[in-house]
């Protein structure tokens, strides 16, 4: 088994009095979609917060291609989310006042690509996830499903090696989320990145290769050997 | 519905005579169709053959219900094995999966080690459709869906009683 | 809709401005403060002249100095030694003593005349003489016992400081003026029409922002209010609810802002004696705002809430599901946002050539021009603002995310700069008048500071050497020197009046140009613009009407100002020259010169001339004089500039403030996909540095055009005082700065990845 592109072992993390992360640990080879389920207050947004150094667990070591995310600098984790990770949310991650086009270009000009290559970039992502039409449109006034479209873009413009997924499909419906579902997972295996999946819906899980529960914060590893 | 290995698991808890199994069973799983007497002695003569039972003590008297009746260790083995085999994926497998739940609190057993096996069955078979979907054409993604849609159905159940598991057990051992 | 129904949407809607939990109870305590400050500066500004008046009353009653009044001694006089001198720059206000007879009056706020050797003091001074600073001041009184304290309605302010001594020496020759009563003598000066206008538009200009303020801060929360206002669409309510729902909530915000200022006044009374402004202090009781403008106010400030609130929702359409924009966005027309600021010009244009008398018209058509003009600048600048962003474009990403927001809502923007647009085009166009016709108020004395810095005149004092030696040996005085002094008249008792002076030769070379002299030395001082003629051989008489003719060895010399700036014909005479003669009674002046390292040199002058004589002034020489009254509202408007644009500054800080937290995921958002905080902090800095730009271009223009007009008006050189505009924009991004900063610690604080986290 060659080494693994994300590893996370021991991860304790408490938001005051309630322990959100308690021992987790996983593992992401390179190029697999992990789906990481749970239910509600389960955990698992915390456990991808801290996966894409986002959050710093208050224990445990999460080591993406070598690097212990948890003692690095926090310009270094910013270097790193802004350049090896690519990130969708389930709403409100669209810059209102740019256009989607600008919003796909975010990423690529916060890493210093002049403007109009970003743009040039930004807008074969929106063709690749079938939404040019909204190019020049801001995010208000385009549909729920595409704007998630542009997120899932914007979120592969940069090329990252991993792509951080929390309940894309969340405020869709499921014809809008199957869609989403299926450019998300298709654009992320030609362009070789992992993707963890954060949800709660087992028909978006099984986009999936393999899936992780968070209950209680811990981590239930039943990778079937077989 | 494997009514021997639910036996089993009741008798795992202590030994039983014919009767008290019964009673048991139709307590826990019998619901509107409790399970018939015939049923239940053929159902132990067969388990008694296979050595997965053993008569413990015969009490002096007539009638049917003199024998008590104990588990062996093969009818543990095998008790613990049909626990943690997954269930093949289907509509309306609630039933049986009731019963795993409530046999695995009863025998204290991990419930939430067996629901989460089952998941895991259940997102393999989820996972097979989606890939078949995405190949096919638009009838075979509508069969696809009506099944991953039922699928989805019994995971949600999964989930609920995995989020119940603790007042179940509470109530299964009262 | 009965009328029961709308009472209960209005109390609902102020039921709605303070519950709603913590965010209701910010919004709500915002709102109040925001508006409170500006009532209270509202209600502060109609207390103004209120509280000039009353200290002005106290000072009126408590005057004793009379012009050509003669009054003829008797019981009921007294005399009274004016001698207002300064301590550490601050001025003092001495006044000695001496009954006449029994019936003398007593000076307000004394309940008895101090007799010889005593001395009645004001709270301040006798703070000051407790002070480690008392033994600096107390030699003036030379040794007298405070015997009590000056009563307040015998002081014009609760800091001032002041005295009555009793000393038995004074006599009418001696410069002691007579009275049978204090007070009733000549009103001070008033204020001409030109000032008259300038503290008009000066109200305007403070007034104009103040209003603007309160606008936005009853708009705080708006966001919000507008999305409860579309749940209370969803559940039923119709437009005219909803309009009467926002007017009950924007009321009793208001109300509760109007509470709020009204206790910022009663606090802020208490302080006010604890603050000398300009040598003015004024008592609590002083702050009393007329009744009439404190109803108005009441009533004035909800009623605007309740207008703003309401103009807000004609813009935006109230629907179940949220609220929408109107979708076609306010055409920005630009000639009735023109007009406002083109009347108010051609309203001050034609007022060229004020004069002393004006009256009437002029009156309220200058202030109206200048409100018109500066209200321009409020609806000129949207327009502006959309102009000049609209086509903005590329920059770097914080840059384009500033530039993007502005543009997406340039009115917000808009709105939120007026008030600093407004502040900061009347204070151009004010200081830019002031500067241009700051030669007319301000006169060059024509003292030569470099010669000599003090200047005491000592009546009846020969031993000047005792003088001089005296005042030299106080601490920090480099240099003393000093002529006595007699008149003379040429020629007979009633001839034209000459002075004679008695100096060594460093002394007389303050008055005239002396090319040699010796002791024993006679110069005739001659000034070429003095018409006096002292013909070589003339005949002096001097006052005790001894005579002797000029010396034929007096030498003509050329006479030259004294430090004290006065030229004039005169004899002077070295003390060998002089001691052949009779003079007559004798005075002195003496110049010192002071160490500028010895800040307190001046005030041990003023001891060692105490300690020679109570009653002697001391003069500080100063190269110009500045009309004190001009001074002050000089000063006034640029205090009240500053404290205007804090306001503003504060409620576009809360703006950007509440900006931030509405838009607390997003920046959580943008920080978790790897944006760089200080990207996000000049985001912010640009975003409120655009506007306040754009309105601080407008408020140059506008303030130009203002200034311009003024100064026309008064028929003073137009020229643009860049010092001014300098300090305008200066104020303008020091808000911006600030702005920015103070919100840095919120932005940093939202950005945590805990902003992520929507359960």
């Amino acid at each position: 088994m060659s080494a693994p592109l994300l590893v996370a072992e021991g991860l304790h993390r408490s938001f005051g009095e309630t322990a959100a992360l308690v021992d987790a640990a996983l593992r992401i080879d390179e190029g697999e979609v992990v789906a990481v389920l749970g239910s509600s207050g389960s955990g698992k947004s915390t456990l991808l917060h801290c996966l894409a150094g986002i959050v710093r667990p208050d224990r445990g070591r999460v080591v993406f291609d070598g690097q212990d995310l948890v003692t690095m600098s926090d310009a270094r984790r910013s270097a790193l989310r802004r350049e090896a990770f690519g990130f969708v949310f389930q709403f409100g991650q669209l810059v209102p006042e740019l256009t989607c086009l600008e919003n796909v270009a975010l990423p690529l000009r916060l890493a210093r690509v002049p403007r109009r290559e970003a743009e040039q970039r930004a807008g074969q992502w929106l063709e690749r996830l079938e939404v040019t039409d909204v190019a020049g449109k801001r995010p208000g006034e385009v549909s729920g499903g595409q704007g998630q479209r542009v997120a899932v873009a914007r979120a592969l413009v940069t090329r990252p090696r991993v792509i951080f997924a929390d309940e894309p499909t969340g405020a869709l419906d499921s014809l809008n989320g199957e869609r989403v579902m299926r450019l998300l997972t298709e654009a992320a295996r030609d362009s070789g990145a992992a993707v963890v999946l954060v949800t709660h819906e087992a028909r978006v899980a099984a986009y999936s290769d393999r899936e992780i529960v968070v209950r209680d914060g811990r981590t239930r590893n039943l990778e079937v050997a077989a | 519905m494997s009514i021997g290995q639910t036996f089993l698991g009741l008798l795992e808890a202590t030994p039983r005579h014919g009767y008290d199994i019964k009673r048991r069973y139709d307590e826990h799983f019998g619901h509107s169709r409790p399970v018939a007497y015939g049923q239940v002695y053929a159902t132990l003569s067969r388990l008694l053959r296979g050595g997965l039972v053993e008569v413990e003590a015969v009490e002096p008297g007539e009638g049917p219900d003199r024998k008590r009746y104990a588990i062996t260790e093969a009818g543990v083995a095998d008790v613990a094995q049909w626990l943690a085999r997954p269930e093949q994926p289907e509509p309306y497998l609630q039933s049986i999966l009731y019963t795993k739940v409530v046999l695995a609190l009863l025998t204290g057993r991990e419930a939430a080690e067996l629901l989460d096996v089952q998941r895991a069955e259940h997102l393999r078979l989820m996972r097979e459709l989606t890939r078949r979907k995405r190949g096919g054409d638009l009838a075979e993604q509508l069969i696809c869906d009506h099944a991953l849609f039922h699928l989805e159905a019994d995971l949600r159940w999964l989930e609920l009683t995995t989020a119940r598991l603790d007042d179940l057990a509470a109530r299964v051992r009262a | 809709m009965t009328g029961r129904g709308a009472l209960a949407d209005l109390a609902m809607g102020a039921r709605m401005a303070v519950t709603g939990g913590r965010e209701g109870w910010t919004r709500a305590l915002l709102t109040a403060v925001g508006v409170g400050i500006g009532v209270a500066m509202l209600l502060l500004a109609t207390a103004v002249p209120g509280a000039l008046d009353a200290r002005q009353a106290r000072g009126d009653a408590r005057d004793d100095l009379r012009f050509g009044e003669q009054v003829a001694a008797g019981p009921g006089t007294l005399l009274v030694h004016a001698l207002d001198a300064e301590f550490r720059g601050r001025p003092v206000r001495g006044r000695l003593l001496r009954p006449e007879g029994p019936a003398a009056p007593v000076p307000p706020g004394l309940t008895a005349l101090p007799a010889p050797g005593e001395v009645v003091v004001s709270p301040a001074l006798r703070r000051l003489l407790d002070s480690p600073d008392g033994p600096l001041f107390a030699p003036r009184l030379g040794g007298a016992r405070v015997t009590g304290t000056i009563a307040d309605e015998g002081l014009a302010g609760p800091n001032e400081l002041a005295y009555y001594q009793g000393d038995d020496r004074l006599s009418d020759t001696s410069g002691a003026t007579r009275l049978d009563r204090f007070g009733g003598g000549l009103p001070g000066e008033g204020l001409g029409p030109v000032l008259m206008l300038l503290v008009a538009v000066i109200f305007v200009v403070l007034l104009l922002p103040i209003a603007v303020f309160l606008g936005s801060a009853v708009r705080y929360g708006g966001e919000r209010r507008d999305r409860r206002l579309a749940a209370l669409r969803l559940v039923g309510a119709d437009t005219t609810m909803v309009r009467r729902i926002a007017a009950g909530e924007a009321a009793a915000g208001a109300l509760l802002g109007v509470v709020v200022g009204i206790g910022f006044l009663l606090a802020g009374r208490q302080l006010v004696p604890l603050v000398t402004l300009y040598d003015i202090s004024v008592y609590a009781d002083d702050i009393q705002p007329p009744t009439a403008l404190l109803l108005a106010v009441v009533l004035a400030v909800p009623a605007l809430a309740v207008l703003v609130a309401m103009l807000a929702l004609r813009a935006v359409v109230v629907e179940p599901l949220g609220v929408a924009r109107r979708s076609t966005p306010v055409r920005r027309r630009l000639w009735w946002r023109l007009l406002l600021p083109a009347v108010g010009l051609a309203m001050l244009l034609p007022v060229a050539g004020l004069r002393e008398g004006d009256g009437g018209v002029t009156r309220w058509v200058v202030p109206a021009g200048a409100v018109l003009l500066l209200i321009g600048t409020v609806t000129v600048l949207p327009w502006l603002t959309d102009l000049l962003v609209r086509r903005l474009r590329g920059g770097p990403v914080s840059w384009q995310l500033a530039v993007r927001r502005v543009q997406l809502d340039s009115a917000t923007s808009a709105r939120l700069v007026n008030g600093i647009a407004v502040a900061v085009a009347g204070t151009i166009g004010l200081q830019m008048l002031f500067a241009g016709i700051a030669g007319d108020f301000t006169t060059a004395s024509g003292q030569d500071t470099s010669r000599a810095q003090v200047q005491v005149q000592f009546l009846n004092q020969p031993d000047l050497a005792r003088v001089l030696r005296q005042l030299g040996g106080a601490d920090g005085v480099t240099a003393a020197t000093g002529t006595l002094i007699s008149v003379a008249t040429i020629g007979s008792p009633d001839g034209p009046p000459v002075e004679i002076r008695v100096g060594d030769c460093a002394a007389l070379a303050e008055f005239a140009r002396l090319d040699r002299c010796a002791d024993g030395d006679t110069f005739l001082a001659s000034d070429p613009n003095d018409p006096t003629v002292i013909p070589a051989d003339a005949m002096l008489v001097v006052r005790d009407n001894s005579r002797w003719r000029l010396p034929t060895a007096a030498r003509a010399a050329q006479a030259r100002p004294d430090p004290a700036g006065w030229m004039q014909n005169g004899v002077l005479l070295t003390p060998a020259a002089a001691a052949t003669r009779t003079l007559g009674p004798l005075h002195s002046t003496v110049y010192l010169k002071l160490d500028p390292a010895k800040p307190d040199a001046v005030e041990h002058v003023r001891n060692a001339v105490a300690a020679i004589d109570l009653a002697t002034p001391v003069s500080v020489l100063s190269s110009t004089i500045e009309s004190p009254r001009f001074a002050d509202i000089r000063r006034g408007l640029a205090i009240g500039t500053v404290v205007t644009l804090l306001l503003i500054a504060t409620s576009m800080l809360v703006g950007t403030l509440e900006q931030l937290r509405e838009r607390r995921r997003l920046l959580a958002m943008l920080v978790a996909v790897g944006t760089r905080r200080s990207t996000l902090g000049w985001s912010v800095l640009w975003q409120t540095a655009l506007p306040v730009g754009v309105g601080l271009v407008l408020a140059v223009g506008f303030g130009l055009g203002l200034g311009a007009a003024l100064l026309r008006m008064v028929q003073a050189p137009v020229t643009v005082a860049w010092p001014v505009v300098g300090f305008a924009v200066g104020l303008g991004a020091l808000a911006v700065l600030a702005i920015s900063g103070l919100s840095l610690p919120l932005l940093w604080r939202l950005t945590r990845a805990d902003g992520l986290r929507t359960e």
